[in-house]
Formats: structure tokens, C-alpha cells, sequence
């Protein structure tokens, strides 16, 4: 009798959803599915609003990156100007950018997953948490705290404010820095880099201890796309769209915002509210490809910053070819943090960060504009259509975790396949099923509405569909 | 100069003021320093006393009384802060709240707003009315200017200034009650409105952001009101 499993809530990511595990006939695991269980409907409620509100309206998409959608949807609104932003303004921007990589990323490997990596999946799951990583390693909490303060704080610096900064506008940006609030973000720069490294010294050799988890945690072949710069560089807020294949041959490259569609295709699944995206080429679901920290560090040649190219020199020496284990992300993100660091330093000491000129002004010159950004868990598209007066008619957003659905499919499934056996749920395969979706960091707060602590909730289903187990956790 | 005027003694909460005899309770108050929540009331503007924030207590009327209609009397006691004031001034803004669609956080005005000035002042934390939530269009078929219907509070403060200190009468109601809407000229574009000058009056005197310069993100519209007194009391200065 096939039966099937279902996690739902799952614990400490950025939502709510549900795992369903599907047993076949034999009792041995044959299908399994991530579900994002609400819906948001932001690119209906966004139609008839003048464009130029789109980046605060976009950013509540999100409490933990809403400095990503300000991103993606001022380079929409920049394309409906048709301007070229100053200077200044362009790199103050991405500076933003950076500190919102900080800072999630921080979110995520410390508060989320460092966790699980310090105590152990198998540990309870009442000490499994940031209270219990500061018990057991306080420094690292302290780290972890640290840096996502800084982060935090210099998204303040810049936009007034840590949450939906209404600074970000299209044509630039609504006020200059000025040489205090960058010298404070300088002065901190080197203790956070120190920080940085030493989380990564730390993190390095303790990936010895996961091999199992490392072959089982959504290892599989798959795509990785993401923006790359004009020197084949890490780039978080410009550059243009590559496709690796898991052999790390590029199969496109170059693709301009404006031409995403031709590429990225989204299909819609009647038991989620995530869309899942795939490489059209390929066609749905084959066209599974992966984004984010783990996508971008296999795709680039090179970090540029001196310290974080030598970490991602060595990250790329785990495997020949792509680095393909989902397990890996968190170690990205840890590359990733120090290239921020060391990028926000530079963008800094050049004296015309402090340029008073940040802002552009325009009518509305297109009626559709795209902008493409790198939010901390991948690519992110805004896709926007307005009518001759300004006021969107209709959009369009390719959220990072979207992108990472088919593969988060893929990645329960695997690890199912590897952990779930018979027709119980143990506490240890909950573990490492919930381990696996964290891995890509989801960010379900773009998709859904997050209220309190993320229960999680997952259900074993035979093969007509009936409830065998159910785990709640919460 | 104004002819001589007869001097009035009233009690604006308890204290003993002197006024001339042809002012509103409004006016005595505000010179003498006593707060009175106004939403529809502009310096430079007449008085209609729609908008009923500005209520007072008068003894011996059983009614409440617009302070920005009823003039002053000899004798007069007026109450302006009551519990049963505040929960009208309250009731009145939560209405407002709930008849259009006011989000805050994505408002062009967002901080500079009359009505929200007020809901904070008047200690509102939430709307006790079920929301409406309308679904009003947006005109920005002007070329500077855009009008939100969202978040209009029909005060009427445009058409007051376009029809009395402009001279246009672009602005106008249209309907009655909950289906009231400003409207530009016959209720056509703003865009298309002929007789519209682009001045720009309405969109500085609008409390909120129903009224704003294209182009504006939010938080980014604050609006200019100080040419309004001025310009009443220039062009009364001229036609002496």
C-alpha cells in the first residue's frame, strides 16, 4: 500500500509550506513535494498604482529582503525612464545590495542553519536554535549576531531606515551619502571581515562531518543560472543572465533582462502557490535549474575581491566541474558575506560615493521595463507595464525561490529517498528533509504571509492518498 | 483697516478670551493657542464645515457645534476637549480610514499627511469599522499632477481653492454620500480638462496624497501651503 509523509509546517525558513512524502506500492518513497500553502497576489494588486511607487510597494513583498525588491524594481522603473542613473547613485545602490547580502546570508547560516550544522540534526529540537547555538558556541552566535547587525545597520545608514527603506527611487536614489554615515560603515568594515573569515575558518573543516548529508542533500545535476558580470565576475546588482549545465559548460550567456522570457518559463502547479520556473529550452520539468549562493559561485570565474576570491578558489576544489550538492550553499554563503565585505570597502574609499548628483529624472519613456538584481537567494525579476499616463497595467516577478522550486522538489525527494523508511516518520529523517529546503534558504515571505515562529508540518501518503503519519512541529 | 469691531468676552475652556464680535469660535481659538482638529478648514480658504472635526461643545445647545461655522457670542462657553468630543474626532477619522483605501507606508504623503497627523494626535491605533475597500481608479492623465481617488476625504479643499483664490472651477463633486468624487471639469481626464490652468493650488492644499506631483515616490511629496494666506491677504491688500 502506498503511503505518503507530510512536513508541514517546516521550521525556521522564511514562510510557510508543507512537505508531502508519497509512498508506492512497496512502502519505499516515490514522490515528494514542497507546497507553499498562501498566496500574496502582489502583481494584481500593484495594477492602476503609478510606477513610480512600484520599489516601496515591491519591497513589502518581503521584511528580509526588501532591499532586493527595491533593487529589481527600480532597475524596472529605471528602464521605464529610459535613463542611465548617476554614477553615484549606481554605487550607492549597490552598496545597499551588498549589505542586504550580509545580512540575510547572515540570517541564514547562523539564527537558521548553523544551528543544525553545530548541534547535529539528530539534536532536539527545543536547543536546535540560536538560543542553543549561544549555549554551545557563543562566539559564533556572537559573530552571526554581529554581522547581521552591521548589515542591518548600514542599510540604515544609507535609507533611513533597516525595514523598507523608501530610498531607493526610480532614477537613482532620494539623497546623497554624506562623508559621516561612510566613514561609519568603514570603520566597521574590518572587524566584519576578521568576523567573516573566521566564521569561514570555523565552517571549512566541519563540512568533513556531513559527507553523508553531502551526497544526499539535493545532489543531483541540474542547471545554474544567475548574473554574471562583465569581467565573468560575482555580481549582485548588474551584469547579464548565464546557464551552466552540471558539467559547468555554459549553455547561454549574455541574456539581457529584457529577454528573460525567451529563456526562464514559469509553470503553476495546483498544489502550490510557488510557480515554478524553468529553462525553457529544456521545457517544464526538465528545464530544472538551480539559483542563489551555491548557482553563482559555479558560474563566475572569479570573485575580483583578493580574499574572497582565494575562499571561492577553494570552495570550487570540492568537485570537478559545478559544485552540485545543495548542502554547499551554506558554505557559498559564507563566501559570499566576505566578497560584500571586501566589494562595500572599495565602493567606499572611492571619493565620489559622496556625489550630491544620485537621481535621474524622466517621464515614463517605455511603457515595459525588466531589472534583474541577485537578491541572497538568487535572481530576481521585476517585469513591469504601464499605460501612457504611468500607472501599471501589469507585472511580472520571478522571485529566487521560485526559480529554486523544481529543485527543492528534487532535493526532498532525494533526501527522502535516503532517510524516510517504512511508514513512520522519524525525527531524524524530519530533520534532514526540513535541513534540505533550509539549505536553499527559501524565502516564502515573497509568495506567502509569515506570521510568528514557522511551524512545520509533514505528511506520509500511501497510494490512495491516504494520511499514514503526520509530524507537526511548532 | 476693518471698521471697529465690537469686542465679545467668551470661555474657550474655561479660560475668559475677548474677540471680535464677527469671528468663528475656530479663530479665537487659534489665536490663543487652543488646539482645535481641523481637516477641512485652510487659512485662506471660506469655511463649509463638512469635514465635523472641529466639533465643540457650546453650553445650553444640546447639539455639538463646527467651530470653523459658528461665530462667537457674548457669554459664550465653549468646551473643546471632552471624552465624548474625542471619541467623535476619533469616530470621524476611523470612517475615513475605512470609507477609501489609505495605506500609509506606500503613500506619496506618508509623513506629511493631514490625516494621519491626526489620527496620531487623536490617539488612534485602530479602525473600528469594517474597511470598504473600494475600488477606486487613479487619474494621471494630467501631465504633472495625478489624482487618487484612494485617498480622497472629500474635505473639497481643492475645489475651494480653484473656484475662490484661482478662479478656474476645475474642481467639483460629483454623486452624493458614500459616492461622492471630486471630478475635473465634467467629470472628464484631468488631462482633458480645459479650463484646468496647471497651477498646481489644489495639489499644494490637499491633506493627503489624493492630490500629488508625478513622479513623486513615496514619503517625497510634503506640501507647500504658505503662499495661500499670503496671496488672500495680497489680493485683499490690492482691492482696497
Amino acid at each position: 500500500m502506498g503511503k505518503t509523509i507530510l512536513i508541514d509546517p517546516v521550521t525556521r525558513i522564511e514562510g510557510h509550506s508543507k512537505i508531502t512524502i508519497q509512498l508506492d506500492e512497496r512502502g519505499a518513497v516515490a514522490d515528494a513535494r514542497f507546497h507553499v500553502t498562501q498566496m500574496r497576489g502582489f502583481e494584481k494588486l500593484v495594477q492602476g498604482r503609478p510606477f513610480h511607487e512600484m520599489p516601496s510597494l515591491m519591497a513589502r513583498i518581503c521584511g528580509i529582503c526588501p532591499v532586493s525588491h527595491l533593487m529589481a524594481s527600480a532597475k524596472a522603473c529605471d528602464a521605464l525612464l529610459a535613463v542611465q542613473i548617476p554614477d553615484a547613485a549606481d554605487k550607492l545602490r549597490r552598496i545597499m545590495n551588498l549589505a542586504q547580502i550580509v545580512q540575510s546570508h547572515a540570517l541564514s547560516f547562523f539564527y537558521l542553519s548553523a544551528p543544525d550544522l553545530l548541534l547535529g540534526m539528530d539534536a532536539d529540537p527545543a536547543r536546535r536554535n540560536i538560543v542553543g547555538l549561544l549555549q554551545e558556541k557563543p562566539e559564533l552566535a556572537r559573530d552571526g549576531i554581529r554581522l547581521r547587525q552591521f548589515g542591518q545597520q548600514t542599510i540604515e545608514l544609507l535609507g533611513g531606515r533597516r525595514i523598507h527603506p523608501g530610498w531607493v527611487v526610480p532614477g537613482g536614489v532620494n539623497e546623497p551619502l554624506d562623508a559621516a554615515k561612510r566613514d561609519e560603515i568603514l570603520q566597521a568594515l574590518p572587524e566584519t571581515l576578521a568576523l567573516a573569515e573566521r566564521t569561514l575558518q570555523w565552517f571549512k573543516p566541519l563540512v568533513e562531518n556531513y559527507r553523508k548529508e553531502i551526497r544526499a542533500f539535493a545532489n543531483f545535476p541540474s542547471l545554474f543560472v544567475g548574473l554574471v558580470g562583465a569581467q565573468d565576475n560575482l555580481s549582485f546588482y548588474d551584469g547579464a543572465l548565464r546557464v551552466m549545465d552540471a558539467r559547468g559548460k555554459i549553455i547561454a550567456d549574455k541574456i539581457q533582462a529584457e529577454d528573460y522570457a525567451q529563456y526562464i518559463g514559469e509553470a503553476v502547479e495546483p498544489d502550490s502557490y510557488l510557480k515554478s520556473a524553468y529553462y525553457k529550452p529544456f521545457g517544464y520539468p526538465q528545464g530544472i535549474y538551480r539559483v542563489g549562493p551555491l548557482a553563482r559561485l559555479n558560474i563566475v570565474s572569479t570573485c575580483e575581491t583578493p580574499r574572497a576570491n582565494r575562499e571561492w578558489a577553494e570552495f570550487r576544489e570540492l568537485q570537478r566541474g559545478p559544485v552540485l550538492s545543495s548542502f554547499h550553499y551554506h558554505y557559498a554563503r559564507l563566501v559570499e558575506i566576505l566578497y560584500a565585505l571586501e566589494r562595500m570597502e572599495l565602493l567606499l574609499a572611492d571619493p565620489a560615493i559622496l556625489s550630491r548628483h544620485v537621481r535621474a529624472y524622466a517621464a515614463p519613456n517605455n511603457y515595459e521595463g525588466v531589472g534583474m538584481s541577485e537578491a541572497p537567494r538568487g535572481t530576481l525579476i521585476h517585469h513591469y507595464k504601464i499605460d501612457a499616463n504611468g500607472l501599471m497595467e501589469w507585472a511580472n516577478l520571478i522571485i529566487a525561490t521560485g526559480h529554486n522550486n523544481l529543485a527543492m522538489n528534487q532535493g526532498v525527494l532525494q533526501t527522502a529517498q535516503h532517510f524516510v523508511h517504512g511508514e513512520r516518520l522519524t525525527d531524524g529523517a524530519l530533520n534532514r528533509v526540513e535541513a534540505v529546503i533550509r539549505a536553499y534558504d527559501p524565502c516564502l515571505s515573497c509568495s506567502t504571509h509569515a506570521f510568528g515562529q514557522m511551524p512545520l508540518q509533514v505528511q506520509l501518503v500511501n497510494v490512495k492518498g491516504e494520511l499514514l503519519d503526520e509530524k507537526m512541529r511548532g | 483697516m476693518k471698521a471697529p469691531l465690537q469686542v465679545t468676552v467668551l470661555q474657550i475652556d474655561g479660560r475668559e478670551i475677548s474677540a471680535h464680535a464677527d469671528q468663528t469660535i475656530l479663530q479665537v481659538a487659534l489665536e490663543n493657542n487652543i488646539w482645535i482638529p481641523t481637516l477641512c478648514h485652510l487659512e485662506g480658504l471660506s469655511d463649509i464645515g463638512a469635514c465635523r472635526l472641529c466639533l465643540v461643545e457650546i453650553q445650553g445647545i444640546a447639539k455639538l457645534q463646527p467651530a470653523c461655522a459658528t461665530r462667537v457670542r457674548e457669554g459664550m462657553q465653549v468646551v473643546t476637549r471632552s471624552a465624548r468630543l474625542d471619541k467623535y474626532r476619533q469616530s470621524i477619522i476611523e470612517l475615513l480610514f475605512a470609507e477609501r483605501n489609505h495605506i500609509c507606508s506606500v503613500c506619496v504623503v506618508n509623513g506629511h499627511c493631514d490625516l494621519q497627523y491626526l489620527a496620531r494626535k487623536l490617539g488612534i491605533e485602530h479602525v473600528h469599522f469594517p474597511y470598504m475597500y473600494p475600488n477606486l481608479p487613479v487619474d494621471a492623465s494630467h501631465e504633472r499632477f495625478a489624482l487618487d481617488q484612494n485617498r480622497c476625504i472629500l474635505c473639497t479643499r481643492c475645489v475651494r481653492v480653484c473656484s475662490e483664490v484661482e478662479g478656474a472651477h476645475t474642481w467639483d463633486i460629483k454623486g452624493s454620500g458614500i459616492q461622492s468624487r471630486v471630478i475635473t471639469d465634467f467629470d472628464q481626464p484631468w488631462g482633458e480638462a480645459e479650463s484646468c490652468t496647471s497651477c498646481g493650488k489644489c495639489v499644494n492644499v490637499c491633506p493627503t496624497g489624493a492630490l500629488f506631483q508625478k513622479g513623486k515616490s513615496v514619503a517625497e511629496m510634503a506640501k507647500q501651503r504658505g503662499f495661500l494666506p499670503y496671496l488672500t491677504m495680497m489680493r485683499e491688500e490690492e482691492t482696497k
